[in-house]
Formats: C-alpha cells, structure tokens, sequence
C-alpha cells in the first residue's frame, strides 16, 4: 500500500528546494521563477494531499525518524489533527503567495532580489512544515530557527533600502529574543523530565514551578513570534517593508507559528493553574483592542493591516485563554468554544489576512506608493481588486455571512457560557471580554471603513500620470481562492466542525467528556441558514434597486458641494481626518503626535498639518532601554582588541586556569 | 406550535414590521409638532414620503460606484433581518436560535458598514464627516449593547432575543429589578444613539456640518432614499421594541392582550422620543462620546451589581 506520509516527506524536500535551480539560470530569465514557482505548488499539493490522511485514516501520523549526533534526538516528523490543522493554511497560503509573486515580483523585472527571494521563500515553506510537524523539541528549533531566518532574509528582499535593513535588523533581534526563550524552555523541560518529546506533561513529572516557568518563557517566545501586545514592536515595520505576497505569508501563516507554538505547549504543560488563562484572556484583550486603535492611525495601508493582525493575534489568544481556564475549572464546554473559536479564528484569519495584503499589493504595484492619503477611486480602474478587498474588509470586521463571523461567534458563545448559562459553573471576569470583543469589532469596522473608502472609493487625491492598470490572472486567481474560501466557511462552518471537533480532542488530551461536539451545542446549521437568506435577500434587494433605478435615471452630475463651485480632489475626507476623531479619543495609550499651523496673522500663509502615531512599545520602552544596555555593555570591549595574539592568550590563561584548579 | 400558527404568526410579525415603523416617525413629528404649538403632519405622512420617492426618478454622482447603489439595499436588508430576530407581541420570533443575539448585534453593524462606505463613494467632505462621526461613535455604543446582553443573558439563562427580551417584572427576576432599570436607561441612550436622535443627532437638520445620518445619506435619492428611509423606520422600531419588552409587563398568557400592551406600549415609546426631541437641545459634538459612555458605565454598572449581588 502506498504510504501517504511519504508525500509530506516530498513536499518538505520539494519546498525547500524549490529555489535553488534559479540560483544555476540567469538573472533575467524567466524560467527561474517559474520552475521554483512549479516546484513549490507540487510540493504544497503534496503535503496537502499527505496532510488529509490525518483527518481521513489514521490520527497519529509519524512521518519520519532519522538519527542525528545530538543524543536523544532523532529529527522525528509526526502529524496529529493539531498539526495538521496548522499545516493546511500554511501549504494554502505560501503555495498561492508564490503564484501572485509570479506576477507582482516579477523575475524581469527585480533581476537583483528574485532570486534570493525565491530560495528563502521556499525554505521559510520547508522550515515552517517541519515546525509544525516536530515531534521533539530539537526538530521544533530546527524549523523554528529555519523559519526566523528565512523570513529575516525576505524581508530584506529589497536590501538596497534603508528602512527596509532596520525592518530587517529589528526583525532578527526579535525573533532571536524568541529563540533564547525557547532555547531556556526546553532545556528547562529537558533538565527536568531527561528527554525531547514533546508529550503531554503532568506536573508531577514537571514540578509545579518549573511548569510555570516553563508557561512563562513559551509566553514571551511565541508571543513574541506571534506580536502579542506588549511585544508585536517587531511586527509592524516587518509586513510593511517585505513584498506584499510575502507580507501575505508572514502574516497570514508566519505569526501563527507562535500561536501553534503556546496551543502546542499549553498541550505539554497538562495541568495548568487558573491564572495562566486569565493572563492570556488580558493579554488577547489587550492585543485585540489596541492593535486595531494603532491600526486606526496609520497612513501606510502594508502597516496599518499589520497592526490588525496583532488585533486578530488578541481574538485568537482570547480564544485560548477561555479555554485554558475551562481545562483549569474543568469544564469541556467552554474548551470546546474557546478553542474551535481559536483554531478556526487561526485559519480565517490566513486566509482574509492574506488575501487583503495580496490586494493592498494589487494597489502597490498599481500606484506604487502604500500611502493611503495619496490614493483614492481606484474601485473603478481596479474593480477586481476593490472587490477582493472589500470582502476581505468584511470579513475581518467579522460581519455575516464571512467567516470571520463565525469564529468571533464561537468564541462570544464560550465567553457567554462563564456567566453560567444551563447550570454551568460560574465565573463572570472572564465575561468582561465580551464588551471588549464588541468595541474591536466596531473599531475594526471603523479602520476598514476609512481604509477602503478613501483607498477605493471616491477620486483619486493624486494626479495621475499614467493609466491605471487591473492586475493580470496571476494576481487576481490566488485572491479568487482565497474569497472563495473565505466565503465557503462563512456559510458552511459545518464543514470544518469535525475537523475542529478532532483538534480540540487531541488538545483535551482525548478525555473531554462523549457527546460534546461543535455540532450539537453551536447553531452552526442556523447560522448557515441565516447566511444564505442574508445572501439571497441582499442578490434580490440589489436586482430590484437595479430595475428600478434603471427606468428612472434623470441622469449623472458631480457630487452635491452644497453650492462650491470648484471642489477639487485634495478637499475629500482623508484617512486621517476619519479616524481623528477615535484617535483623538485614544490619545493618551496612542500618545498622539499633531502638529498644528499657527494661525498668526489676518492673512495667513501657507499651511502645514501633520499628525503621527508613533510605535509606542518600540519607541518609549524597547529602544531606550536596549540603548542604556548597549552603554553598560560598552565596557566590555575593554577585552575585545581585535588581535588574534590577545586571543590566544585568553585560550591559553584559561587552559592554565582549567588545569591548576578544576577538579 | 403547529404550522398553520406558526405561518400565521410569522405573517403577522411581517406586517407588523412592514406597517408599524414609518407609523411612528408620523408619532414622533406630531408629538414635536404638539410641544412646538404647531398642527403638524399627517399621521401617515412618512408613508406618503416613502411612496413617493419611489415612484422619483435619481441623479446619481458622476464620482460613484456600485457601492453608493448597494449600500441602501443592504441597509435595508440588515435591518429588516434584524426585525425577524426579535420577539414583538409574544415570546417568539420567526428566526430564533441559540446566540441569535450576535447574529442581531453583527447584522446591523453589516448594515451601517455598507451605507458609511456608499456614503463615502461620493468623495463629499460632508460625507466624510458624517462617516467618521457614525463610526466612532458606534464604537462606544456597542460595548454598551453587550453590556446590556450581558446582563440580560444572566437574569435569563439564555442567548436567544425571545427569551432575554423578555417582559423583565413578570418573570419574578426578584433581586435583579434593578440591574434592569438601570439597562433600559442605557438602552433609552443607546436607542437614541444608535437611530441618530436628539440629542446626539438632529433628524430635521439641514446644516451638513453638524449633521450624522442625515448628512451620509445627503447624495442618496429617490428609491435609494426612500429605502434608507425605511430602512432607519426598521431600525428604530427594533430599538424600541426591544426597550418596551425590557420593562412592560406582557406574560398574561392571552395573546391578543399581549400584543395589545406591546402596540401600547411602542406608541409611548414614540411619544416620550417625541418629548425628549421636544425639550432637549443637541448635544455639542464632543459631549456625544461622554454621553454615550455614560450608558457604557451604567450597563457595565448594572452587570457587576449583578454578578455581585447574588
């Protein structure tokens, strides 16, 4: 019988080769990126295909075993639905991201970074395959540090630029800061059970300290992978600076290797006490508020949906914080809303994520320019890309009948169930998030709003130089697939309930009690009834309108300027001046730069007005105190002269010291 | 319940929806008209303003796209799923389910998302202004509105709009009378808010700066106008509707009585919205957030004296 572990195998080998022919072809050729592009959708399709099995014939894959020098630590692949269901997005998204790139990043056109970016694109898939699909801790850090360094070259594609290294640099530094975390965690876990396995632990075997900090050190490192509030300040300049279709993959997929990273580990640490939930449900609600406030006051599009990814990075952890506590009080209801709410919040958030970032990058190459202030009426040039855009929008907003809304429902459904519907147990802080989730929402209708009408819908603030161009095939089919799936799960979240349902009981550790799936306690038939009325009812409303409007037209003029007789394009509403007023509401966590004109005479002369909001965390509390540490190190330089005889001497002083005194 | 009344019931609440909201603007404008020593129109005057857009003819900007076209079409359908949502007369809706709650909270916010952006299609700076005010201070309503579910979720032990609108003081709620009170005070504001009344809006005005709903809709006209216009009718329906089964008795178990009380008590609803637009001048705009978050501090109030007290 044909093993279908051996096609994940396959995909492995072929993503993380999939760029090295390039590196033999000319710079300028076409074929180079076509066949890494090729190499890359069969191995996707492959560890796809591979991936299913976990889902369709066995629960517990294992994939691989082959020793390494390391004792105790073969590099050991092996699937459960947990993994398997991280993996999907991942081979969905970077396999159409590269498909975009075959247009957006064009060979020919960028002969200088192509290349380089198509070798790390392919190994960031490989890396981020093997992370999930770690079996041992040393196979998870093999991934792990793949993944970091590749992204790290990605976003320094276009390394020429400035702004882009310190992305980059900053980048690496965080990510780093991650590894070191992980590095103490596992050898802390080593020290205390003697082996790599990534298996269930009780505390027993642990020690209820070690746990704790065990939870902690997993906190900080994936949290900071993840750009949890307070320790997204990487994130933001990140997505911005890297080409969009990678943007894509880092936030739609690359951020999510944190939250597998704490899913995984809560699924380690068996036992945990009550405040560890508490804490992440602060600290998702925290992230998920504040991300979208940031994102309100940003002018570049690339950055303002980054800090909506650490809003949505918020609703999934809120997600994993409830149900960290139903594990803690015992109670598999509010497990299973929590985290089929965070899990499915993990793939929708892939998916609408990336498909805004590909369609902010239809903008870019369109206009070149991520100034949101500059842009405007492309809907009508652009009408494919207003359209994936505005879905996206939607979605993310979590209104019906997209997929966003089913799992802010599921995860509003098990916050509800802490006040004690149906006889449950109670605990009423855990409710207080409800109102939270309810003004992101709102605040995220806010941002997208702002967004797509000044990117979209008006004129354009800027005068043209050239016509505008609709993106090809290449660009507009991976965007087709991603709204397509966006709307299958928003009205058919049956689908995915059994898929949930298998995850969830791998996480419960197989012991939640019988009887307690998605199915039979989430309205998720109801809601998909509602769906397709909603659908329906709006598809007949539109077709009436469209008759009716038809017949009676008494024809176009410009816009109503309440009797201005020469309104020109610079006088519309701007991004900033939507979001002033919340912003200005939010001044002091946003700490609010404005610059006003001084009006000081009868007739004033030209004026300026500028308004920033600064990234807070880098700027106030990471960048300072990493300056004052790099002073108190400076000392140390006191022994690095730099001549390789002061060296030896050291190796020298210190073999003497060694062998006069060790014992 | 068998079909046949259920059919009869579904009908039943359809008509009401279809006939009753545009009944109480002609409420309200007399009302004001009655405080203002004025005659005042027509009861049936909104109908008349409806029927009569839709037989007029559009001009439409030059500027605009399919959005500014769709965006009173799904404001109307928004809110007219919304009313299917709720209990009118009696406990029961003709869609109801587990967490229908969210389902009504989302769809409106699906409905105010579509008319902002069809109002920015235009590239008015009015418009924009409008927008930017709608949207903000949806954000402050909203944590208000699940504040309010928050508390009814717990005082009812259930997730469905038929069950937590439920006719508060004959349920025998015993200690949780004034959790409630104190959740139709900030419902009253967040009707008020939420269907741009005064004193957060002024309905009547026609001067762009000052405006919010009036001046999103300000390019809309004909059939597009006069759906918004059914469409925010709906709306404020609903809102009232809800704020009337918060508090007015209408368990008797006699249905035609039931629905007697709640028509009653919609009707005074509109009428005590007339007299508060009556006697109260708009807020200034900066006072808005202050005033709404005031009806998020008394919600969220009224949740933790309930989780507290008992």
């Amino acid at each position: 019988m044909f093993e279908y572990s051996r096609l994940v195998i396959l995909s492995v080998v072929l993503c993380a080769i999939s760029g090295l022919p390039s590196l033999f072809l000319a710079r300028r050729s076409c074929w180079s990126q076509t066949i890494a592009t090729g190499l890359l959708i069969v191995g996707c399709i492959c560890g796809l295909i591979g991936i299913g099995q976990v889902y369709f014939v066995v629960a517990d894959l294992e994939i691989a075993r082959w020793p390494t020098p390391v004792p105790n630590a073969d590099f050991v692949l092996a699937a459960d639905s947990l993994s398997a269901f991280f993996l999907i997005p991942i081979l969905l998204v970077t396999m159409l991201g590269s498909i975009y790139g075959l247009e957006y990043w064009k060979q020919s056109d960028h002969p200088s970074d192509s290349q380089k970016l198509q070798v790390f694109y392919g190994l960031l898939t490989s890396a981020l395959t093997v992370l999930v699909l770690a079996h041992n801790s040393v196979t998870f850090l093999v991934g792990w540090e793949g993944m970091a360094i590749s992204a790290f070259f990605l976003v320094g594609t276009q390394d020429e630029k400035d702004d882009v290294r310190e992305a980059a640099w900053l980048y690496l530094a965080a990510s780093h800061a991650a590894t070191l975390a992980l590095f103490m965690m596992f050898a802390l876990m080593y020290g205390a059970t003697g082996s790599y396995e990534l298996v269930p632990l009780s505390n027993e075997v642990l020690g209820a300290g070690n746990a704790t900090i065990v939870f902690l050190l997993a906190l900080a490192g994936f949290g900071l992978k993840a750009g949890l509030m307070p320790l997204h300040f990487w994130l933001p300049s990140a997505h911005a600076m890297a080409p969009s279709h990678v943007s894509a993959v880092m936030s739609g997929v690359l951020i999510k290797a944190g939250i597998y990273g704490l899913v995984r580990m809560t699924w380690v640490l068996a036992e945990p006490p009550l405040w560890w939930g508490e804490l992440l449900l602060v600290l998702g609600g925290v992230s998920a508020v504040l991300g979208v406030a940031f994102a309100l006051g940003q002018h570049d599009i690339k950055r303002l949906l980054a800090y909506h990814s650490i809003e949505n990075i918020g609703i999934i952890v809120i997600g994993l914080g409830l149900a960290m506590i139903g594990r803690a009080m015992n109670e598999p209801v509010w497990i299973l809303f929590g985290l089929s709410g965070c899990l499915l919040h993990v793939w929708n958030h892939a998916l609408f994520k990336s498909l805004l970032f590909l369609s902010a990058g239809s903008v870019i190459h369109a206009r070149h320019t991520r100034e949101i202030d500059h842009l405007g009426g492309l809907a009508k040039s652009m009408p494919w890309t207003a359209g994936f855009f505005l879905l996206g929008a939607a979605a993310i907003c979590g209104l019906p009948p997209l997929n966003g809304f089913i799992s802010e429902f599921l995860i509003y459904l098990g916050l509800f169930q802490t006040l004690g519907l149906g006889g449950g147990r109670e605990f009423p802080v855990a409710a207080f998030a409800v109102p939270v989730l309810a003004m992101m929402g709102a605040l995220a209708v806010a941002c997208f709003v702002k967004v797509f009408g000044v990117v979209f819908l008006g004129v354009s603030r800027e005068k043209l130089e050239y016509p505008i161009h609709e993106s090809g095939w290449a660009m507009r089919a991976p965007m087709l697939v991603l709204s397509v799936c966006c709307i299958a799960i928003g009205l058919g979240p049956t689908m995915v309930a059994t898929m949930l349902d298998q995850s969830i009981s791998v996480w419960s550790h197989h012991d939640a009690q019988p009887a307690t799936f998605l199915e039979d306690i989430a309205p998720l038939g109801q809601l998909r009834t509602a769906a397709i009325v909603l659908l329906l009812s709006l598809a007949l409303g539109a077709f009436w309108l469209h008759r009716r409007i038809q017949n009676r037209s008494l024809g176009w003029t410009e816009t109503w300027g309440c009797g201005y007789t020469a309104p020109t394009a610079r006088m519309q509403y701007t991004a900033s001046s939507i979001a002033q007023f919340l912003v200005e509401l939010m001044a002091w966590p946003l700490q609010l730069k404005v610059e006003r004109p001084q009006l000081t005479s009868f007739f004033p002369s030209t004026a300026k007005f500028k308004s920033h909001v600064p990234e807070v965390v880098l700027e106030r509390a990471v960048l300072p105190i990493v300056h004052s540490l790099g002073r108190c190190l400076f000392w140390f330089r006191i022994v690095q002269q730099g001549s390789i005889q002061l060296y030896i001497l050291y190796i020298f002083a210190m073999l003497v010291f060694l062998l006069l005194f060790w014992r | 319940m068998s079909t046949m009344v259920v059919i009869f019931l579904t009908f039943l609440h359809v008509l009401v929806v279809v006939a009753l909201p545009l009944l109480l603007q002609g409420v309200i404008n007399r009302t004001k008209a009655f405080f203002g020593g004025r005659q005042g129109p027509p009861l049936l005057q909104p109908y008349y303003d409806v029927w009569r857009l839709l037989q007029k003819g559009t001009v439409q900007s030059t500027t605009t796209t399919w959005i500014f076209r769709f965006g009173p079409v799904v404001s109307l359908v928004t809110a007219f799923i919304a009313a299917m949502l709720i209990p009118l007369g009696q406990n029961w809706a003709p869609c109801s389910f587990y967490g229908d709650v969210l389902l009504f909270a989302y769809v409106l916010a699906l409905g105010r998302f579509f008319l902002v952006l069809s109002a920015l299609d235009t590239g008015s700076a009015f418009e924009g202004m409008g927008v930017s005010r709608d949207v903000t201070f949806a954000c402050l309503a909203e944590p208000t509105l699940f504040f309010c579910i928050l508390v009814l979720a717990k005082i009812f032990d259930s997730l469905q709009m038929a069950d937590l609108f439920n006719a508060a003081f004959t349920s025998g709620i015993g200690t949780a009378v004034t959790p409630v009170l104190l959740i139709f005070v900030s419902w009253y504001l967040l009707m008020l808010a939420e269907n741009c009344r005064i004193p957060f809006d002024d309905p009547n005005t026609h001067l762009e700066l000052t405006m919010i709903h009036e001046v999103i809709v300000l390019d809309h006209s004909g059939p597009m106008l006069a759906l918004i216009q059914i469409a925010s009718a709906i709306k404020l329906f609903v809102f009232a509707a809800l704020g009337v089964r918060l508090v007015l008795p209408s368990n008797f178990g006699n249905p035609v009585a039931e629905w007697m009380v709640f028509l009653v008590g919609v009707i005074a609803m509109a009428i005590t919205l007339g007299i508060v637009e009556s006697v109260m001048a708009r807020l200034r705009m900066n006072r808005v957030p202050q005033m709404l978050t005031a009806a998020g501090v008394t919600a969220a109030f009224s949740f933790i004296l309930l989780v507290t007290t008992r």
